[in-house]
């Protein structure tokens, strides 16, 4: 049993902000861990006590999207550290992409996820299913074998589900299976070897440019698969005005249409890229307008989450030309400050708002509920809003180290992750 | 006081003083090349590594000559010969460089910002000649010393650039050292070659797709070869450039009459411009050749010889031995 005593409960599924306590019960570290009770005062003699006074409780977060690269990548990231490093950013559960090696493209290599996840995770790993077999965009995955074995999700994430026909045999196939279907957009022939966003930055630097319509033509096609499958579509990683829009648009008729924006694509635009790697991202950094459009986005309500995008290369990996350099940045430690910190803080959105991106906004495009009452699992994430701090990449948990952020300063930060009635992660 | 040079990276960084400095450092080396005995012991002992990942001849001609006329002996990696095709990463390879105690690394790189990532991991002087789509810092310092040399000033003259800008680290390095100095740049080319994006990287740039509306009033017209090698798009067909932009003598007339005619080589006769006035009277091209060897003799004389930035020069001092 633990008891959280004098926390301030923010619960976004039910729009509440009120300090109170809230005990943990059952087996810790089991699915029988479960909130049992919520309310002022309450007192449990056996519990275990964690004073919260002062810090914010909310519903566990999920990171609907980061990359644990196990197994074939355990260089740059395995599941025992990316899952540390998830818990000291406040994620209770983590969806992690099917871009391994092997593809998680098949149920044997989900379960093997799923049971080294059960042994050495720190959070909940929920994976997602590739879409097509080897993320080739040739012929579907064995879809429905691995939402047996667990998975959450289908995307061919690192890069867009192929062709429109594909994505119509996915959404119809997805439908039945109630699985949301995630897409990398991107269009490969405007993508064309482009290593940053097209604009006066890229032009000055002479690296070759992404325009923005690489992500928005192909958003724009999902959207209409989506129209005519009625499947549910999430928009991974969404980075500029013409996605959102198209995001929008379907949401306004109706559709099943829900989008993600990372903390990078929030915080950095592409004047800040010059040519250090750790900069460099796919889908890269926006301009500064496309920035304001996203955090407009994540204010009204249309982008449904904010996910990590958490991508782990090795140092050797980036320490390379910025041409040559893979794509992505690791995610999980600086995602809540920076949301509090760029967002909030800013006045740009409420606490209850970003609580939500983190938590109930995920749930819901798994089809998921996450609110803090008696039954529901025991999952938490208490965090601080002011705490002085400074990140260092030196001392994060993920093997990789490939982060803009390092020595950054912040207020307010990830004080606690409770997993299953466990505590996952404590400051 | 000027503040000294670490590295040549890029032109964007510089300023005006400093950039003025190595023109009139570069002055005394100009005479120099006229010399019948071209060689000083100004940088004897010295080792300059050249280390070219993407083809080049001129570049690596220039600097290496510049290196040898000034007494230092160089090391020279071309990537044909190099491990890179082993596998090897720029880093480890820079990094065994380095370790043969060379002064200074005189580089050329298929990838934007590869000798900027050099620089910040050695503790030798980087020259940049020519990276990606970025810069080429030396070509951009022998034409305005070209320019400079002919009309006297690098202020308020109207320079236009013919062909394709976005691809072209000449054009960058020019546009930003003219730009510094007042001159207003015209930039010319078939449409997707010359983005919009072009006219913030510097005050005073402006596109104009016309040719001939391009080169009305310059001062000075710089034509750039196409470089077919570094064409990502599907390329335009040759008789439809040669059509619409080739520099011919009709187009030149549309210029100043005293304009020069620039091209920072190697030329492709009958494509980007007519042989005719590449040979001509206005042509500067061989002069920039020349005055190549004497910009890279004042760059290399300041960054890997260290010398004060008031010191005797040494081509000066040369001279006055001789008379």
């Amino acid at each position: 049993m633990l008891l959280i005593k004098n926390g301030r409960v923010i619960d976004p599924a039910r729009k509440t902000d009120v300090t109170l306590d809230v005990l943990l019960d059952g087996k810790v570290g089991t699915q029988d861990a479960r909130i049992a009770k919520v309310g002022a005062n309450l007192s449990a003699p056996d519990a275990e006590i964690f004073d919260a006074s002062g810090l914010v409780v909310g519903p566990g977060f999920i990171d609907l999207h980061c990359h644990l690269r196990e197994p074939g990548g355990e260089i740059s990231e395995t599941i025992a550290t990316g899952t540390r490093a998830a818990a000291r950013g406040g994620f209770t559960a983590v969806c992690c992409m099917p871009n391994t090696q092997p593809v998680n493209d098949n149920a044997s290599v989900t379960r093997g996820i799923v049971e080294r996840a059960a042994v050495e995770a720190a959070v909940r790993v929920w994976p997602i299913g590739a879409a097509s077999l080897g993320s080739k965009g040739e012929a579907l995955a064995e879809i429905g074998a691995m939402k047996d074995a667990g998975i959450v999700a289908v995307s061919d994430d690192g890069k867009p589900v192929a062709t429109a026909r594909l994505m119509r045999q996915v959404m119809d196939y997805c439908g039945p299976l109630s699985l949301p279907v995630i897409d990398h957009c991107e269009d490969a022939s405007l993508f064309a070897g482009g290593v940053m966003r097209e604009g006066p930055a890229s032009i000055r630097l002479g690296l070759q440019g992404i325009p923005p319509q690489s992500e928005t033509i192909c958003a724009a096609r999902d959207v209409e698969m989506a129209e005519l499958t009625a499947a549910r579509l999430h928009i991974a990683h969404m980075s500029t005005r013409g996605a959102l829009e198209a995001v929008r648009r379907a949401k306004s008729k109706g559709l099943r249409v829900t989008c993600e924006v990372t903390p990078h694509h929030f915080t950095l635009t592409d004047e800040d890229v010059h040519y250090d790697t750790r900069y460099k991202m796919n889908p890269p950094l926006a301009s500064c307008a496309d920035r304001d459009a996203l955090i407009e986005g994540l204010a009204d309500s249309s982008v449904d989450a904010i996910a990590t995008d958490h991508a782990p290369h090795h140092a050797g990996s980036k320490d390379v030309e910025f041409d040559r350099a893979p794509f992505g940045i690791t995610g999980f430690e600086t995602a809540l400050a920076l949301g509090l910190s760029e967002l909030v803080h800013k006045g740009k959105l409420s606490l209850m708002r970003l609580v939500e991106l983190f938590t109930t906004g995920p749930a819901r495009v798994l089809g998921i509920e996450r609110e803090i009452v008696a039954g529901q699992p025991a999952d938490l994430t208490i965090f601080s809003t002011d705490l002085a701090w400074k990140f260092r990449a030196s001392e994060s948990a993920s093997k990789s180290r490939n982060t803009p952020f390092d020595g950054r300063a912040f207020h307010g930060g990830p004080m606690a992750t409770i997993v299953a009635g466990r505590i996952a992660f404590r400051r | 006081m000027v503040e000294r040079l670490q590295h040549l990276l890029a032109i964007e960084p510089l300023d005006r003083e400093q950039i003025t400095f190595i023109l009139d450092q570069a002055k005394p080396f100009q005479e120099f090349q006229r010399f019948p005995l071209k060689k000083l012991a100004t940088l004897r002992g010295k080792t300059v590594a050249i280390a070219f990942f993407e083809s080049s001849t001129r570049t690596r001609i220039s600097f290496t000559t510049a290196a040898s006329r000034l007494g230092a002996d160089t090391m020279n990696l071309q990537a044909e010969a190099s491990s890179l095709k082993k596998g090897e990463s720029l880093i480890d390879t820079v990094r065994t460089l380095e370790a043969m105690r060379p002064d200074g690394i005189v580089m050329r790189h298929s990838a934007s910002g590869a000798p900027e990532f050099v620089a910040a991991r050695l503790g030798i002087p980087v020259f940049n000649a020519g990276d990606g789509t970025h810069e080429h810092p030396s070509q951009g310092l022998l034409d305005a010393l070209t320019i400079r040399d002919r009309k006297g000033t690098l202020e308020n003259l109207n320079v236009t650039i013919v062909g394709d800008i976005l691809h072209s680290r000449v054009a960058r390095s020019n546009i930003h050292l003219l730009t510094k100095f007042g001159s207003r740049i015209t930039l010319c080319g078939p449409a997707m070659w010359v983005p919009k994006e072009l006219e913030a990287l510097a005050p005073n740039v402006r596109r104009v797709l016309r040719v001939e509306d391009a080169v009305k009033d310059a001062d000075v017209v710089m034509v750039l070869r196409v470089q077919t090698e570094r064409i990502h798009e599907p390329a335009i067909a040759p008789e439809e450039y040669i059509l619409l932009y080739q520099m011919t003598p009709e187009r030149l007339r549309l210029a100043r009459s005293d304009a020069l005619l620039m091209h920072p080589g190697p030329i492709i006769r009958g494509l980007e411009i007519d042989p005719v006035i590449a040979d001509g009277p206005q042509s500067r091209i061989l002069e920039q050749v020349t005055n190549g060897l004497a910009v890279r003799m004042a760059l290399l004389y300041h960054l890997v010889g260290g010398a004060p930035i008031d010191a005797l020069h040494p081509a000066k001092e040369r001279s006055n031995a001789a008379d």
